[in-house]
């Protein structure tokens, strides 16, 4: 049965809030958990909005099969990966097209961020599964991936934070939701390294003025500080309860 | 001389911890004159040296080690062992029997079979091939009873504390023999199994709460309440 | 990787450090371009590049099918990229794999999200009967940077591309003698840079692409626009790194688009 959802006519009022509620330059609300998956190397979970994401690393390990193997470093690979359910009208198991590129730009933007060179011929699996959608999920799929391979233990350069921005209603906006993104404008996600204040993950949709362009950049770089300063708080929180319990 | 951090605080991959003459130690990387974690750890400063103890990582073979693995696969006048490490590891048939190997007369699978485990130490290993293992010293062979208990590398070092204390508190408590590999796996043999439950309990106990203060103490202090309900039929050897 | 080849690859980055690059290009120069439109005849348009040594065909389709349901009143684009396995000896025959998939969606973007073709003229009948636009690129000959080479032989595919006339009666389409040309309204043209060391450079030949640790594709339109942006590679740029290439893509995108859009 095909439901059709009437899409509302103005995405952010006149004093600039947004349908839910959220200043233009506000992230959706957030919560990340690492080191739930029991036979995963490492594991992570985030809830972004509506998304609802979980990722699991596996190695460095023995490559399977074998001939894809790199003499000098670790095989990353990715796979981003949408549940039937995760979307309004059932996706198909089946990898789609986009889930491809994704899963090749999370890829390249978590790269540089790992050590690779340090295990050769080994390498080094990323699963994201999107259990929930609502727009920006490869930018959650980033950050909860970058958690997962710390949470593995694996040698790590710094972690990778992702937001997205974007023009919607005339406006320039952070962390766009799916209904902003079909509506809007432009939709920009980014990824960024804090320690080389560089970035690794850039793709844009839309139209944007050059001016508009830096400032939508520089505005999701913003928002990815913010989403770092959170996977750092995740990663030592679950050590701290501890220490704290336990020292008095 | 700028550090960043207060003793044994918590970093994480990417924390800018020193900058200038330091040595970037474990679990440190050092670019352009700065060093940085690559590690969720405690950050350590010891003279120019700083280095963070790893909350968790894999374990990296390294020659000399000890270490408990398991038979994956039975090969022709060799074994893959699996020693939990990101390359699987080679035991000749050749060490194991004593002299060259003979595929007439050596049946494998009768001395070591998928499934396996054994306790081996590492005598070889560089990054282009895998790790090589021996059984032949004393200690060392096919483990035939016990219990294993598997935990992160890193917190070897707390089990078997400083100078040896924390193990050796446990092997008195719990009468138990206490055989720790490198690689994070860990067998525990007793007279009884309520006595390697008991070790296994506090092994446990010690992985979770290894970055806190004033851990013998706690262990020795739930290991002897635990014991109460045991019975207390010590063996009268050493 | 062969000693020679490495050698080759230092002095590839040696040079761009000093501004030069071993084929004579100055950093931000395109190779020589060809472009021959109507080279397929059975297609309703083709075009052909060659960007160097890179060669790219595309030919374009008009069928008639069904709008998606969230835009009944108009007609469907799809992209298609095939890196056949004649263009290189490291592509393989089999279904498509991430590179073409990437380079397809890269060129479907900037079609689509500059508003290229002016889909709303091609509702047959609303809701139910559009117009299809099938965009296939032909990768002929890989000597680096596929995705201008496709984006301008898409591009001038498209502005070769001729509909049939039809017209509707008593709810059947019937075919009328003639053609029109496809709806066109905006002309984007993709810009891609490589990263080696830190310097960009535009158009990296093969060898530089071996070379380069990252790639930035930015697509603008006729107002100088940007509606495409793709980086990829395993490497990271700077902010300062990609504007500055923004800047350099809009101009040269300009000179670009006077091969394809004649007046």
């Amino acid at each position: 049965m095909k439901m059709s959802r009437k899409n509302p006519e103005k995405l952010i009022d006149e004093k600039d809030v947004r349908l839910d509620g959220r200043g233009l330059n506000e992230l959706r609300p957030i919560k990340i958990e690492v080191g739930i998956l029991g036979n995963a190397d490492g594991s992570a979970y985030i809830e972004q909005g509506k998304n609802k994401i979980l990722a699991a690393v596996y190695g460095p390990r023995e490559t399977h099969p074998k001939h894809l193997a790199l003499p000098d470093r670790a095989l990353l690979r990715c796979r981003y990966h949408m549940a039937p359910f995760s979307v309004d009208e059932r996706k198909s198991p089946a990898p789609s097209r986009r889930e491809i590129e994704l899963s090749k730009v999370i890829k390249e933007s978590l790269e540089p961020a790992v050590f690779t060179e340090y295990y050769p011929r080994t390498s080094i699996d990323t699963f994201i599964e999107v259990l929930q959608a609502d727009g920006g999920t490869r930018c959650a799929s980033i950050t909860v991936a970058s958690l997962a391979l710390a949470d593995a233990g694996i040698p790590m350069r710094s972690l990778v934070a992702a937001c997205a921005a974007g023009k919607v209603d005339g406006r320039l906006v952070l962390d766009l939701t799916d209904l902003e993104d079909k509506g809007g404008e432009a939709d920009l996600p980014l990824a960024w390294i804090p320690n080389l204040n560089a970035i690794t993950l850039l793709q844009m949709d839309g139209s944007l003025t050059i001016d508009e362009f830096e400032k939508t950049l520089n505005m999701a770089v913003e928002g990815c500080k913010q989403i770092y300063g959170l996977q750092k708080e995740t990663l030592k929180a679950k050590y701290i309860t501890v220490k704290e319990e336990v020292e008095e | 001389m700028p550090t960043f951090y207060e003793k044994r605080e918590i970093v994480t991959p990417g924390d800018l911890l020193a900058e200038d003459d330091y040595v970037a130690g474990d679990n440190t990387y050092k670019e352009d004159g700065k060093i940085y974690a690559t590690r969720v750890g405690l950050v350590q400063y010891e003279d120019r040296r700083v280095y963070v103890v790893a909350l968790k990582a894999f374990y990296v073979p390294s020659i000399g080690d000890m270490v408990i693995g398991k038979v994956i696969e039975v090969g022709l006048g060799s074994w893959l062992i699996d020693v939990r490490a990101p390359y699987p590891a080679l035991l000749l048939a050749s060490d194991v029997i004593g002299r060259p190997f003979k595929p007439q007369r050596d049946d494998l699978p009768s001395i070591l079979d998928v499934g396996d485990l054994v306790i081996a130490k590492i005598v070889a290993y560089d990054r282009t091939r895998a790790p090589l293992l021996t059984i032949r010293e004393p200690d060392l062979g096919k483990i035939e009873r016990g219990q294993i208990v598997e935990i992160t590398p890193t917190k070897i070092p707390r089990v078997i504390g400083r100078k040896g204390s924390m193990i050796s508190m446990l092997k008195q408590e719990t009468n138990c023999h206490i055989t720790v590999g490198q690689n994070g796996v860990i067998l525990v043999t007793g007279k009884s199994p309520k006595n390697e439950q008991l070790a296994v309990m506090a092994i446990r106990k010690i992985e979770e709460e290894a970055h806190t203060s004033g851990l013998t103490d706690r262990v020795t202090q739930m290991v002897r309440s635990e014991k109460g309900g045991i019975d207390e039929n010590v063996s009268k050897e050493s | 990787m062969s000693p020679t080849v490495r050698v080759k690859q230092k002095q590839i980055a040696q040079l761009v450090s000093l501004g030069k690059r071993l084929d004579g290009r100055g950093l931000t120069d395109y190779r020589e371009i060809q472009l021959d439109m109507g080279v397929a005849g059975r297609a309703e348009g083709s075009a052909r590049v060659r960007l160097g040594k890179t060669e790219v065909m595309v030919g374009t389709k008009i069928e008639l099918g069904e709008p998606f349901p969230d835009v009944p009143n108009e007609g469907v684009l799809t992209v298609n990229a095939e890196l056949v396995p004649l263009a290189s000896p490291t592509f393989e025959p089999g279904p498509p794999n991430e590179d073409s998939i990437e380079l397809a969606r890269v060129v479907d973007r900037g079609i689509r999200e500059s508003k290229a073709i002016a889909l709303e003229k091609l509702c047959v009948e609303p809701g139910k009967k559009v117009f299809v636009v099938f965009v296939d690129v032909y990768v002929l000959n890989h000597d680096g940077n596929l995705i201008d080479a496709s984006a301008l032989a898409a591009l001038a595919a498209l502005i070769n591309t001729k509909m049939p006339k039809y017209k509707v009666e008593e709810g059947e389409i019937k075919v009328k003698s003639g053609y029109d040309p496809l709806p066109m309204r905006n002309y984007p043209i993709a810009v891609t840079f490589a990263k080696i060391n830190d310097n960009i450079i535009v158009d990296p030949w093969l060898e530089e692409e071996q070379v380069m640790d990252a790639r930035i594709t930015i697509t603008t339109d006729k107002d100088g626009k940007i509606c495409a942006v793709q980086k990829g590679g395993y490497g990271c740029f700077t902010t300062q790194r990609i504007l500055e290439a923004a800047k350099i893509a809009r101009e040269k995108a300009q000179e670009l688009r006077k091969l394809v859009v004649k007046g």
